[in-house]
């Protein structure tokens, strides 16, 4: 991904959005921008729609705890240009009090079982999503594994076993 | 076993646990429970390099209810763990459990959340085998070692002589964990 490239694409988010944008951040030619969480589905949507970007996959998209009082969790979203090669990343910062983000299902089909995962494994919930389910624990598990103070060897008889006899 | 006098009186005589032992323990048909790489083990040994049929064992079947042995291969998780006792509440009588391999025994590498930290905490195992995963030789000596256990069944003999035998309860509703 060339650098003139996140360039462009920073300087179209800034004139598209200029209220949106908290921080751009880059390190190595890779760069994050985070973006307000009211805004996500627009500015998502403007950067699959628009045909100079064509952000037209999201590869991935996942949540981070930061164990911390104020925005304790992350939402990342790792977007690809299959026109322009390049690759690109939103964040937004979610409270743990409110912890919804507007689901980005209706601009990508594909970050449903991505947004279903992130909601099973840190419980943050997403407006709007078609059907928000957990992915791999248990339908009826009321904790959520890789939160920071979720302990690892998980909480006993969380999870019933068949009786043995 | 005295194959001579069968061969002249046409009759031979013997204790009726024995014979039946005998049948029992050469054709010990398993239930493949392949959940992960084990699986690939369980697969190797059933090979014409290995050929679990030496040991009357190579009639592996997908459905529970024409087996004898179910071999755990794998890493069972909490999720799969109702799965695994509902296929093993399935099986018919007399039944036994392989456990195969670090996971299946002991939840393995996996000490976490998600992973049962061995079997024997939900259902009856009767030979566990070492390994990550076990070698195929490994899983034929937990085999023959399965053999040398029915062999010395003496459920019918119990019965007679009016001894204790422990016969297990039908699997009925509350055994299994109702599932939403």
């Amino acid at each position: 991904m060339s650098q003139s490239f996140n360039q462009e694409v920073v300087e179209r988010l800034k004139a598209q959005f200029p209220k949106s944008i908290e921080s751009i951040n880059e390190f190595r030619n890779d760069v994050t921008v985070q973006i307000q969480k009211t805004d996500i589905v627009r500015v998502c949507e403007f950067l699959k729609t628009d045909p100079d970007l064509a952000f037209e996959m999201v590869i991935d998209l996942c949540g981070v705890d930061k164990y911390r009082p104020e925005g304790r969790f992350e939402v990342i979203y790792n977007l690809y240009s299959l026109k322009n090669k390049a690759y690109f990343r939103l964040k937004v910062l979610v409270d743990e009090n409110e912890c919804v983000v507007d689901s980005v299902t209706s601009v990508w089909s594909g970050a449903n079982w991505h947004e279903r995962e992130t909601y099973d494994m840190y419980g943050i919930s997403f407006a709007g999503h078609p059907d928000l389910r957990r992915m791999y624990m248990p339908e009826e598990f009321e904790y959520y594994p890789l939160r920071k103070d979720f302990p690892l060897m998980g909480i006993p008889d969380s999870i019933p076993l068949p009786r043995k006899k | 076993m005295a194959l001579e006098s069968l061969q002249q009186d046409g009759f031979l005589t013997t204790k009726l646990d024995e014979i039946i032992n005998w049948s029992r323990k050469n054709s010990l048909w398993p239930m493949p429970m392949g959940i992960s790489c084990c699986a690939i083990e369980m697969m190797a040994t059933a090979s014409p390099r290995f050929d679990i049929s030496r040991f009357g064992s190579e009639v592996m079947r997908f459905t529970p209810r024409q087996c004898d042995v179910m071999i755990v291969a794998g890493t069972v998780t909490y999720k799969m763990a109702r799965v695994v006792r509902k296929i093993y509440d399935q099986m018919p009588e007399p039944k036994w459990v392989i456990s195969m391999g670090a996971c299946a025994s002991s939840g393995g590498m996996f000490r976490s959340y998600s992973v049962v930290q061995g079997i024997d905490q939900f259902m009856p195992v009767d030979v566990y085998v070492a390994g990550c995963p076990p070698r195929p030789e490994n899983l034929l000596h937990a085999l023959i070692a399965l053999q040398k256990k029915v062999e010395n069944d003496r459920t019918i003999g119990a019965l007679i002589h009016g001894e204790k035998i422990f016969i297990p309860d039908t699997p009925s509703a509350e055994h299994t964990v109702q599932t939403a």
